[in-house]
């Protein structure tokens, strides 16, 4: 299951996606974010799910925008969307580099900005 | 099956309803499970005997989470003689999941919505746009009902029916009424460009000013609200069939501007059980993710878990 | 050299009058329905009490969101651009300038007047005054008692919604909990200032840090923002007008 956490706003769209079936729930995304955004335990959208899995913490997927910020210095400067003003390969380079994304060894972790 | 004791109350500009199958005697029913889903605005209890549908309720959210849940459970309960005490297994899900103080169990609206939508449409619809009070899911589903994809928007009142709330408030038209003025109009104007309810409101203030009718600028905001909801559905992918559940699929203003812009139309609202659509009973698109719940109650039941 | 810089913001114009280094004049209102007239309004208003004529302008420089309601001018800057200069002019030492209007805030990294880098939050009511302005409303207090009370708060109360029409419900129903006005004016404030600070960071923040713009006469928004930043920061006279003082200026080099 993908797992799209976060939110839409007038200034443009944040989701950190967690694809589940490729996740385990090993824990090594959760120390290598600075804001503390993940979290692993008990699946919130699948109730049939035993093991435990990870996802976005309650309180940060409405400011998903202002926690992930510090980690996104190659996004160029903001001013309504932010992604649409840095060119897709650096994106999709810098995406890789981002602490909780290159921390999950199976890729269970995207970001969408 | 006779769609008797089907009363309807209109209070601050919303429906409440509920619904019971007096077909059924339920002190027969082997299993009798219910569903609660507390939303920010309104609240459903959906009750069910061996799976079948036995009653409903819908009415408005109160300020109190436990207080809405009693208070759904009673108007769903009213007129059939069965009080809380009879069900076997409830489980609350909503915004307010954790304070219904009759559920064994808490579910996530995500997963009751994506049950719920299954059973009541069939297993043709694969993906679902539901739309509340105050948030915004697109959710896909297998042929069972298990997810397999979903983005939720709760944090912008703009992509919400309270962003429709305030804006029908600011032009003075009640919120059933805006679906068909918006489309008495000569022609389609384009989208208000404020994202943001609060500012569309002062866009809105100066399109008056400028002359523009009502039913225009309810156009202009509806086709907007509209693009904000396809821009989530294109994040989480389509999959026909497209179902609706939710206040939103009560507004014809919002809901065919977004078929337009998928340019497929919504499952048509008609129960998969053909015995329920013969028999005329009300397809209440706001009871889903009480359906669903009432389900997963059925299934913890049968596991033992009673 | 006598120049004006006009500033049409979401909510009000703000005019000022230049001479030489000097400001001779400030007048500020509510753009209303007819932006184009209040700044006239406002610019006879700033003559008149500068004692000069409207002739004895020069130049005319412009910015804000609203600039393109603004009566013929030599000189167009953007909000960033105005935001900097001005706050340069006043504090020579600026490299971090953080501006709060009523519908937008930004964070400007510069060195000497010059833009190095930018952040904004724009298009959403919650990063920026009408958000305030907002909950003033749902406190029934006045937009100026509303920065004081915040001050007097002991406890702390967080809001979850990251939107002003949610916020606004949260409000209502703290309100009925009985929770005190000044810790819900508090949460606010802080809500506000968190968003506010956390794009700033984006950018880095270095001194001296400078915030202008209306929302900084608010000072339970500003006692948020040194919280956030963990630094001292530097809010100049009169801080609505360094957006118009930055079109002025800009007006001024123009050849």
């Amino acid at each position: 299951m993908l797992a799209n956490w976060g939110y839409q706003d007038g200034s443009g769209s944040y989701f950190i996606t967690i694809d589940t079936d490729k996740c385990n729930g090993c824990r090594k995304c959760v120390d290598p974010c600075p804001q503390g955004v993940l979290e692993v335990g008990e699946d919130p959208a699948d109730p049939l799910r035993e093991e435990p899995v990870a996802f976005v913490s309650e309180s940060k997927r409405k400011k998903l925008r202002f926690s992930c910020s510090p980690c996104k210095k190659y996004l160029t400067a903001e001013g309504g969307s932010a992604a649409s003003r840095t060119s897709p390969e650096i994106l999709a380079r810098e995406m890789r580099n981002l602490p909780c994304v290159a921390a999950c060894d199976r890729g269970a972790i995207t970001h969408s900005w | 099956m006779a769609t008797d004791q089907e009363e309807k109350k209109e209070l601050w500009r919303w429906l409440e309803s509920r619904w019971t199958n007096s077909d059924i005697d339920w002190k027969k029913g082997k299993i009798i499970t219910a569903g609660i889903d507390i939303g920010s605005v309104s609240t459903q209890c959906v009750v069910m005997v061996d799976g079948e549908l036995y009653c409903y309720g819908n009415l408005r959210s109160g300020s109190s989470s436990g207080d809405s849940a009693s208070r759904g459970a009673n108007f769903a309960l009213d007129g059939t003689g069965m009080t809380v005490k009879d069900w076997h297994y409830c489980i609350g899900t909503g915004y307010g999941r954790v304070n219904v103080p009759m559920a064994k169990r808490a579910i996530t609206e995500i997963a009751c919505h994506g049950r719920g939508a299954n059973w009541m449409y069939g297993p043709q619809v694969r993906t679902i746009l539901d739309m509340g009070g105050q948030d915004c899911k697109v959710i896909r589903i297998d042929e069972r009902g298990k997810l397999t994809n979903f983005a939720m928007n709760d944090k912008c009142a703009a992509g919400a029916g309270r962003g429709m709330e305030v804006f029908a408030d600011f032009i003075g038209i009640s919120i059933n009424e805006v679906g068909d003025r918006s489309f008495d109009i000569d022609e389609e104007p384009k989208p208000v460009s404020s994202t943001c309810v609060i500012f569309a409101k002062s866009e809105a203030g100066g399109l008056l000013r400028e002359g523009w009718a009502v039913n225009k600028v309810l156009a202009a905001y509806c086709s907007a609200m509209a693009h904000r909801v396809w821009e989530l559905m294109m994040r989480v992918g389509l999959e026909p069939e497209v179902g609706i559940t939710g206040g939103i699929a009560k507004n014809r203003g919002v809901v065919e501007r977004i078929e337009k812009e998928l340019g497929m139309k919504f499952s048509p609202k008609v129960w998969h059980n053909s015995e329920y659509q013969k028999h005329n009973i009300p397809f209440d698109t706001q009871i889903a993710g009480a359906v669903g719940a009432a389900l997963f109650a059925k299934a913890a039941v049968e596991k033992g878990k009673g | 050299m006598i120049s004006a810089g006009i500033d049409i913001g979401g909510k009000d114009v703000k005019v000022l009058l230049l001479k030489n280094g000097q400001i001779l004049a400030r007048e500020k209102a509510s753009g209303g329905f007819d932006q184009t007239a209040v700044v006239n309004e406002l610019l006879a208003m700033a003559v008149k009490n500068a004692g000069i004529k409207k002739e004895d302008i020069e130049k005319t420089g412009v910015t804000g969101s609203g600039k393109k309601y603004a009566p013929p001018h030599d000189e167009e800057i953007t909000e960033i651009g105005a935001a900097v200069k001005g706050a340069t002019f006043l504090i020579p030492s600026a490299k971090t300038v953080i501006d709060s209007g009523a519908e937008d805030s930004r964070g400007v990294k510069c060195e000497g007047g010059v833009v190095k880098d930018f952040a904004t939050n724009d298009k959403c009511a919650a990063g920026a005054g009408a958000f305030t302005e907002a909950m003033a409303r749902a406190l029934e207090v006045s937009l100026e008692d509303f920065g004081k009370i915040a001050l007097q708060s002991t406890k702390t109360q967080p809001i979850n919604a990251q939107c002003a029409v949610f916020a606004e419900s949260e409000v209502v129903s703290l309100i009925n909990s009985k929770v005190a006005k000044e810790d819900i004016a508090k949460a606010v404030n802080d809500a506000l200032a968190e968003r506010v600070v956390a794009m700033v960071k984006r950018i880095g923040v270095e001194k001296d840090v400078v915030v202008i713009g209306g929302l900084a006469r608010n000072p339970g928004y500003i006692q948020g923002i040194k919280e956030g930043l963990k630094t001292d920061i530097v809010v100049p006279d009169y801080p609505e007008f360094v957006a118009a003082l930055g079109a002025a200026l800009a007006a001024r080099e123009k050849r």
